[in-house]
């Protein structure tokens, strides 16, 4: 490209001017140039100190609880604002099962998904039809499966525009009723099995666990295309010419090329589950207990905060504070964990090339 | 793509956040300088009021959820007839209602529970409490195969402290004989937040019942320790409407409005009523209101009343420095006792009884309030 832009300036050059296109940046550019720096500098900054800005915040508050109720608070099971106790085991065990499960559902469902629209599952299918009907050649159709799996992952991430309150009012009218008798189907039949020992009434964190599932689908869907997308081409090229079959290509080869991409939109997702509040507190049932089974209702802590919050006394807003550092403190250490595992994994991407 | 939806999460967050910091701090800020804020505004005000012939009053206001599509509408009536009259309200809760009044940072307050004796100490510039209208709190079921459902106190005051944990339990069943009553546990749907609505149910139920009295006792935000929770009448209705046999408390205008069924309970007299505008009005008329116009109908007397019913109040400052601040005040407190009542059953409250209104306006004047 350069040296094709050089031969042109040569031909299109006259041999006696000597008139140069370039020019000395004007004062005018200059300043705008500098007060641009500027802006973006301290903008970075002020994002940066807003994050340390909220963490102290929200430390500084919480600390006459910290003081007050030290690390008996994270153990208790009773919150009691009447009595003064305070305790937040259940709403942290209730974070972490819903966001596991919530997780397990959708990995499961995000990496078929990636799978599906990245290693042209579809546009093979497509492709056949076409070349049947005779038009695979015809510029005008040539390229729709390709447009199709983009839009396909734009429907997929818009899942990430609806908010989270229609979500919640979605779980309560539709989801729970649906689920409802099979739930009970299993809490009947196999009640022995700790993850089914109550029935499902209403709320409760499986429902919970799956309307989250699908909140965070976009997250894991999309991050995990991106990492299958960017195996290198000649491992696919040469997992297929040693003889694989596509199931042992896409097994065998490029998911575990992918794994650690893959693995860090999981945890990418789990953050996002962590941290979601209004459609659990809708739909957990908000009921301080820990009971192992997954339709028994339970309470989170963004839930608690939500539902405290509002009406909290002076008294109780450090108590609150010192449950949302816990939450933070979780969301952190898991995000913080995705990036260092998503840095590994763009790291070791050499590695391939290298064999 | 999914880098940048992540970034503007992340961002919407942080935002929120820190608009929930500056908010924190705005209250507190306020705090100090409302009295400051209060007196500047007002000879600002008097200014643009001499000097104009229409006088443009603003008047802000904050609390309880229950009455408040009540509130707005008349406030929208009062504000049509008085031109120049702005009135705010926002529903945030009987609690954030009367915290903004001690605060200062409204012109009135509004809550179901009427304020105690050390919150009113701590408002500098006095308060009254105005009953305005009332509501009762129906206990609606989800039964489908079950359309009357009699519930004696034994029965209720069992389920909501945890003994009754079943349908066909005998205490249920003895009152409702030929209903088919299932046998299924009971899912009780409770309130998940801080409400008023819990505050007066319970007191009822600690004055009907001992045990219930000791544990969990009277509250706004009981420690039950059994069923599922939901946000708001709004949340606890949807959790009914969409639970099987489920059973909670609501204020009766959610019911309705949901169509849900309500149990009928038993009162002081021994009598099973159901829950109507005329049961609840009948409630009223049953019980005197005191001078300072606080009445808690914990336990009604009467054959024909519903029991549990509670009054919601209106907070005012026992002085304004606005003059016109607080005669507007004044005829829109007047105008909700009058024509206000009129429009108050077709939306489920229960209009305040002739004599309560008479009483209320007497004790108005007698407390010769809202002037200078």
């Amino acid at each position: 490209m350069t040296r094709a832009l050089e031969r042109n300036s040569k031909i299109e050059r006259p041999a006696g001017e000597l008139e140069c296109i370039a020019r000395p940046p004007s004062l005018l550019e200059q300043r705008a140039d500098i007060v641009f720096r500027g802006c973006c500098y301290v903008i970075a900054w002020l994002v940066i100190a807003l994050v340390i800005f909220i963490v102290a915040k929200i430390a500084w508050s919480s600390i006459p609880a910290i003081s007050a109720y030290g690390f008996p608070f994270l153990t208790g099971q009773q919150w009691d604002p009447n009595a003064g106790t305070y305790g937040i085991l259940p709403e942290i065990f209730g974070t972490l099962v819903s966001s596991t499960v919530a997780i397990l559902l959708s990995s499961f469902m995000g990496i078929a998904i990636a799978i599906f629209l990245s290693e042209g599952l579809l546009s093979s299918v497509l492709r056949l039809a076409l070349r049947q009907l005779g038009i695979a050649n015809r510029s005008k159709w040539s390229r729709l499966p390709e447009k199709l799996e983009r839009g396909l992952l734009n429907v997929i991430e818009l899942l990430a525009a609806i908010p989270s309150v229609v979500y919640g009012l979605w779980g309560i009218y539709v989801v729970i009723p649906t689920i409802r008798p099979y739930c009970n189907f299993l809490n009947a039949n196999f009640e022995w099995f700790p993850l089914f020992g109550t029935p499902l009434s209403g709320p409760g964190l499986f429902p919970a666990a799956m309307v989250l599932s699908i909140m965070i689908l976009p997250t894991i869907a999309s991050l995990s295309r991106d990492a299958l997308n960017s195996v290198p081409i000649k491992l696919r090229e040469a997992a297929y010419a040693l003889g694989s079959t596509r199931w042992e290509a896409i097994f065998m080869v490029i998911l575990p090329a992918a794994r650690n991409g893959i693995i860090g939109a999981i945890l990418l997702g789990f953050g996002r589950a962590l941290g979601e509040t209004m459609a659990l507190a809708m739909l957990t049932g908000n009921s301080n207990r820990i009971s192992w089974s997954l339709f028994s209702p339970g309470n989170t802590l963004a839930a608690l905060l939500a539902n405290n919050f509002p009406e909290a006394s002076k008294n109780q807003v450090p108590t609150l504070m010192y449950a949302a550092l816990v939450l933070l403190a979780i969301t952190l250490g898991v995000n913080l964990l995705g990036a260092i595992v998503q840095q590994s994994a763009t790291r070791k991407g050499n590695l391939w090339t290298r064999i | 793509m999914s880098k940048q939806t992540r970034d503007v999460g992340i961002g919407c967050f942080l935002l929120c956040v820190c608009v929930a910091m500056g908010c924190s701090s705005d209250v507190d800020n306020r705090k100090d300088t409302s009295t400051q804020t209060n007196s500047d505004s007002t000879s600002s005000e008097k200014a643009l009021a001499s000097k104009g012939s229409q006088k443009k009053v603003r008047i802000q206001g904050a609390g309880a959820s229950f009455p408040a599509p009540l509130y707005v509408k008349w406030f929208k009536a009062f504000s049509a007839s008085h031109p120049g009259t702005q009135i705010d309200y926002q529903s945030v809760g009987s609690g954030s209602g009367v915290k903004a009044l001690i605060d200062g940072t409204v012109d009135f307050g509004a809550s179901d529970a009427a304020m105690t004796d050390e919150e009113i100490a701590q408002v500098k510039s006095g308060v009254i409490l105005i009953p305005l209208t009332a509501g009762s709190i129906v206990l609606a079921y989800n039964l489908p195969e079950v359309s009357e459902l009699k519930l004696t106190r034994q029965a209720y005051t069992g389920i909501f402290s945890g003994r009754i944990t079943k349908w066909n339990d005998p205490a249920i069943i003895s009152t409702n004989p030929n209903a088919k009553l299932p046998n299924a546990a009971i899912n009780v749907v409770l309130r998940a937040d801080s409400s008023g609505t819990s505050f007066v149910f319970t007191k009822h139920l600690s004055a009907i019942d001992e045990a219930f009295a000791k544990s969990p006792g009277t509250s706004k935000m009981p420690n039950w320790t059994f069923g599922t929770k939901a946000k708001g009448n709004e949340g606890v209705t949807a959790g009914i409407a969409t639970t099987p046999a489920s059973i909670g408390f609501v204020e009766y205008s959610f019911a309705t409005g949901a169509k849900l069924k309500m149990a009928h309970l038993e009162n002081r007299d021994g009598k099973m009523v159901a829950p109507t505008i005329d049961s609840a009005r009948a409630t009223l008329e049953s019980t005197e209101l005191p001078d300072n116009l606080v009445a808690w109908i914990s336990d009604p007397v009467g054959e024909k009343s519903y029991p549990i019913v509670t009054y919601t109040w209106l907070l005012v400052n026992r002085t304004y420095a606005d003059r016109d601040k607080s005669d507007r005040l004044k005829e829109l407190v007047e105008y909700c006792l009058t024509e206000g009542q009129k429009t108050s059953e077709s939306l489920g409250y229960i209009p305040l009884p002739e004599k309560g209104v008479e009483q209320i306006k007497s004790s108005l004047s007698k407390l010769q309030s809202l002037k200078e």
